[in-house]
């Protein structure tokens, strides 16, 4: 079968571009061919041997977990009539006829080409054993071979996988998911020789037994025994023998080369196509790229290498492309999950470089193995193992790649941040490698930034983000802008103050203490004391905070008022055209159906465009602010409240169903996050505050990625603080265990009023807990031990904000002069004309400023709403 | 519609908007004078008064009578609502980008009532 091109492939003039194997590497570089417009420069045809174009041979085991081959097809509908590119299925190229210049493939197509990008991918080693040809013996390479080996298990209680390396222990996984007993055979001493020393194999192998799978390693395979032609047993070199009723071979691949054999192309000694760093072979119209190509003497089994060849193969086909792109080489590390267990290794991690020490961590206990090869002198990280607990592998392949110097105790990079000691989480701005990237809408580095402050010797926020650019687009990576200039000024010898801003010489912890110290109860009455000015858009929020979370008085009561943000100032939630969002409260995520309906009814009747957020409740956008009251008026009559989701404030507490419904709660996590969340509702706080209530150990509420997360045990409660998700992720930290409801509420209190009392402004927990002095054991000191005898004043302000909670829009709509602010006009009862909006998936967005232009133009009217 | 109009006749016009004592301390509101959206701002509990045009170029939305009134170095500014930028209330310029002002009108307080100057 023969997928046609409309015209352009047959068009004359153009040159021919043939290229031989159409798997991963051969369709990415079609695809590049495209993106790169190189395609309108060329005939390009496409022999494919397999009977269906490209898939994705990486998740070849997803087909036994449910993937059809469409599922797993990386050709996009229409790609090769659209573009032009003409494809032979199920038709493999026999000869290339250097001479003529020719291809000819089995089914007889003859075509001239001009260049020739082989892509023929390699192949599964088959052992050379007696008997290995007998019936139920499989390799594990296409999706044919996957469809016959389940076909053929059906009929088997036993499996073998012969080969335990990265492919051989996925198809033992597969074997094991099939309901076979599977035994895998290595012939070396341990699994995965290429990937792990001889203690990380032994954990895990020690894994991989416990999930019932049984490994024989340093077993040499003699025969293969048969009866009737179907496989009965194997018989080992040291004289054992095993019965099963399958084997798949899973020993390593070679690659396919059989084609460029023939044509005599250079070919390395043990197998493989030669290419230079164009991914040239001897024939300089003759390409190589994937598992057949040869650089430098190693064959690349991994699809990212053999990515970059293509790349640089289209680079040089295409007009346009970038023609010093060449291929280097690449590194071989690898993570992946097999059986539920992760495996990463990457760099030198065997330590052949000259001089290198290793560090190495075993719990034998938990199944983890970790390694870290050193340089010399034991400042930078050459590679590493890690098996059981990959999570540190993206962090520590960056200290690899960028050559970051280490910490002093490189040691404690193979712990988990328990201690309060150095961790990859916790080394703040400092441990980022200058590549990283700061701020992503203005894709500015951390090197960007050091150097502009060096450099033009800047000294503030404002004037780094003018001539960086960074924190101008979304603004979500100004902290860590701002982290960084402290940093680099530290380091160069600047004193930088803490002041909260120009018009208070006070930090916030400071101006906290004094406004609590001298009972202060007003920003006018505390910038006449302490500050000078007028105030500004960070001081006056900043006050307001600290006033509400201290005598907690309505924060749109007069004196307050004209302090809020955007966002607190009318209780919702500003959008992009000025317009606002408005998100209940839904403690715990624990919704009626009612409660539903009503939410319903009432997005309907204001036209709001309706979502889900990811802190489990809804949001209802695009309300204007003269909606707003009635909104609410509607809400609060069906027993809603205030969500807080405009105010730097306890946000969710977000739930799992726990042991009321699930099969494995030990503990009702709803029952406890719809407490919480009702105990701490309306807090404010230096910034956000997020919560979750896990059942149990598995953790479906993301405890521990929150600011304080409570996971149920057997026992009781651990309470988790300090997390975060967001712009830099961080795991939260233990703080007690298995504690009770009671005592969980008390270190709650203590806890989240001394992060009130001494963060910075804007600054979340774990921002706090970084810096924090003494870490994880100082905060149990003072939380648990109280340490500065501070703890019953804690509880006390806790208590008091609990007793003094009040619904801000329940109080909001009760007050006529509260609610004379919502409008968009004083003078008119009209609503913003300005607004606009389209319809897209059967609700409302706001229309782009280009559709706004086009609404506006002549004789179209403007749909205000 | 209305920028059309403008031109024609230039009559000046002092236009009743509003109370002082409907602009709450250090906020601002919006007024709709002559099918313009005018945002004024009241500074303390004075009758210090301001008027910028409401539309903010930045988030191209007109918002700015939301912001929050303060100064810098002195300069008394408002913050845009939504990405923060700051505008001099009594020049319209912008602190944060020299090449951007914004219109500013002519407002005063008259026997408690707010008035805006503007063109018909
Ligand atoms: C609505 C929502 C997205 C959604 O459609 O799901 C959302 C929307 C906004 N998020 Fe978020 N975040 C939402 C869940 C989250 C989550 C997930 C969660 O809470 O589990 C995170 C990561 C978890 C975390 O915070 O640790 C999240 C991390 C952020 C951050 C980064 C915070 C950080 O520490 O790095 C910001 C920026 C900030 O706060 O400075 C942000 C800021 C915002 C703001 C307020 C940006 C802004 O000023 O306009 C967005 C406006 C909300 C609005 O208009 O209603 N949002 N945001 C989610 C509301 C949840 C809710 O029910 O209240
Ligand atoms: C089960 C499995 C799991 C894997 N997991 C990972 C992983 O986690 N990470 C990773 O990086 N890599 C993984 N790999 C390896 C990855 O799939 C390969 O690196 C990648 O497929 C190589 O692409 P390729 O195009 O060079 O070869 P292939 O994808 O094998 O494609 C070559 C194609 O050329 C065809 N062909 C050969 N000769 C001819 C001819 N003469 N005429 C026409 N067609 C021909 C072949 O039939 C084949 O379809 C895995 C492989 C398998 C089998
Ligand atoms: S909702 Fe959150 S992630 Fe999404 S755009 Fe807004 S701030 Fe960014
Ligand atoms: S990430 Fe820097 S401004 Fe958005």
């Amino acid at each position: 079968m023969a997928i046609d091109g409309v015209m352009e492939s047959d068009m004359v003039g153009l040159r021919n571009l043939i290229v031989i194997g159409n798997g991963m590497v051969g369709h990415k570089f079609l695809e590049l061919m495209v993106k790169k417009e190189g395609h309108h420069d060329w005939n390009i045809i496409t022999f494919c041997e397999e009977s269906r174009v490209a898939y994705d041979r990486v998740n070849l085991s997803g087909f036994f977990a449910g993937k059809t081959a469409a599922d797993l097809s990386l050709v996009e509908p229409g790609f090769y009539q659209e573009n032009g590119l003409k494809v032979y299925i199920g038709d493999k190229a026999e000869i290339i006829n250097r001479e003529q210049k020719k291809v000819i493939s089995a089914n007889g197509v003859e075509i001239e080409y001009d260049k020739i990008v082989l892509a023929t991918g390699s192949y599964p080693f088959v052992p050379p054993i007696k008997g290995n040809d007998a019936t139920g013996t499989f390799v594990y390479r296409t999706i044919d071979d996957l469809e016959q080996i389940s076909a053929y298990a059906k009929q088997c209680k036993t499996g073998v996988v012969v080969g335990g390396g990265l492919l051989g222990l996925e198809c033992a996984n597969a074997l094991q998911n099939l309901g076979l007993k599977t035994h895998i055979i290595e012939f070396m001493p341990r699994l995965m020789p290429v990937q792990v020393d001889d203690l990380g194999g032994q954990v895990l192998r020690a894994k991989i037994e416990e999930l019932g799978l049984t490994v024989h390693t340093n077993k040499v395979t003699q025969e293969i025994v048969n009866e009737d032609g179907k496989v009965t047993k194997m018989v080992f070199a040291d004289g054992s023998e095993l019965e099963t009723d399958m084997i798949v071979f899973s020993a390593g691949i070679r690659p396919r080369d059989d084609l460029a054999r023939k044509s005599d192309l250079t070919i390395g000694e043990r197998g493989g196509i030669i290419i230079d760093e164009s991914c040239q072979t001897s024939d300089p119209d003759i390409f190589a790229i994937g598992e057949c190509a040869l650089h430098q003497n190693r064959i690349y089994g991994l699809v990212a290498p053999g990515y970059k060849m293509a790349e640089v193969v289209a680079d040089r086909f295409s007009k346009n492309g970038n023609n010093d792109n060449s291929f280097t080489g690449a590194d071989m590390c690898t993570k992946l999950k097999l059986l539920g267990v992760d495996v990463a290794s990457f760099g030198d991690h065997f330590g052949k470089t000259s001089g290198a020490k290793d560090v190495t961590f075993v719990d034998s206990r938990q199944g983890v193995y970790k390694k870290l090869v050193l340089s010399e002198d034991g400042k930078y990280l050459l590679g590493g193992i890690l098996v059981g607990d990959a999570s540190d592998y993206g962090t520590l392949l960056q200290f690899v790649q960028n050559q970051i110097t280490l910490p002093p105790h490189p040691e404690d990079l193979l712990m988990s941040p328990r201690e309060g000691k150095a961790s990859l989480a916790t080394m703040g701005v400092d441990s980022l490698p200058d590549t990283a990237q700061i701020c992503s809408c203005n894709n500015v580095s951390k090197g960007d930034i050091c150097r502009a402050i060096r450099d033009d010797n800047l000294r503030d926020v404002p004037t780094l983000k003018k001539c960086t650019k960074a924190g101008t687009g979304c603004g979500g990576c100004v902290p860590l802008v701002t982290d960084l200039l402290k940093s680099e000024l530290k380091k160069a010898g600047v004193a930088v103050n803490n002041h909260l801003c120009e018009h208070f010489a006070y930090s916030r912890q400071e101006l906290y203490h004094l406004l609590r110290f001298h009972q202060i109860k007003s920003f006018g009455e505390l910038l006449e004391k302490f500050g000078t000015g007028k105030g500004c858009e960070i001081c006056k929020p900043a006050v307001a905070s600290m006033l509400a979370s201290t005598w907690n008085e309505h924060i749109l009561s007069t004196p307050h008022v004209g302090l809020q943000d955007t966002n607190d100032y009318y209780l919702a939630n500003i959008q992009r055209d000025g317009t606002y969002s408005v998100v209940p409260r839904v403690p715990g995520g624990e919704i009626t159906p009612d409660k539903l309906i009503a939410l319903g009814e009432i997005a309907t009747e204001f036209g709001l465009y309706t979502k889900i957020t990811g802190g489990q409740r809804i949001d209802l956008f695009g309300a204007r602010v003269d909606q707003l009251p009635h909104i609410w008026k509607q809400l609060v009559d069906a027993g809603f409240e205030s969500g807080h989701a405009y105010g730097k404030a306890l946000r969710t507490v977000k739930s799992c169903v726990g042991s009321t419904w699930c099969r494995f709660g030990v503990q009702d996590s709803t029952s406890l996050a719809i407490e919480v969340e009702l105990r701490y509702r309306g807090l404010r706080s230096p910034h956000k505050l997020k919560s979750a209530v896990s059942g149990c150990t598995r953790e479906c509420a993301e405890a521990q990625s929150k600011d304080f997360g409570i996971i149920a045990t057997e026992k009781g409660w651990n309470l988790y603080v300090c997390g975060n998700g967001g712009i830099k992720p961080q795991h939260a930290v233990l703080l007690a265990t298995d504690i009770d409801k009671e005592t969980l509420i008390k270190y709650l209190d203590r806890f989240l009023i001394f992060y009130v009392r001494t963060a910075d402004r804007l600054e979340r927990t774990a921002t706090w807990f970084n810096k924090l002095e003494g870490g994880i054991d100082y905060l149990k000191q003072v939380i648990i031990d109280d340490s500065l005898g501070i703890a019953a004043e804690l509880e006390a302000q806790m208590q008091s904000l609990v007793n003094t909670y009040q619904c801000e829009w329940k109080a909001t709509i009760e007050d006529p002069q509260k609610l004379t602010r919502f409008r968009h006009f004083v003078n008119s009862d009209q609503s913003d004309p300005s607004l606009a909006y389209v319809e897209e998936r059967g609700q409302k967005r706001p229309a782009t400023q280009q559709e706004k232009e086009i609404m506006r133009s002549p004789g179209i009217l403007i749909p205000v709403s | 519609m209305v920028q059309a109009l403008q031109k024609q006749t230039e009559i000046k016009q002092w236009v009743d908007v509003c109370s002082i004592e409907d602009i709450q301390p250090d906020t601002g509101v919006c007024a709709l004078v002559n099918g313009e959206q005018i945002a004024i701002f009241r500074v303390g509990a004075t009758e210090e008064v301001y008027a910028l045009n409401n539309y903010d170029p930045f988030s191209k939305a007109y918002v700015l009578s939301r912001g929050l009134v303060g100064d810098r170095k002195g300069i008394i500014k408002v913050a845009s609502p939504i990405y923060k930028q700051n505008f001099n209330l009594k020049t319209g310029e912008c602190l944060d980008d020299e090449t951007v002002k914004i219109p500013t009108y002519s407002v005063q307080v008259d026997e408690g009532r707010v008035k805006v100057e503007s063109c018909f």
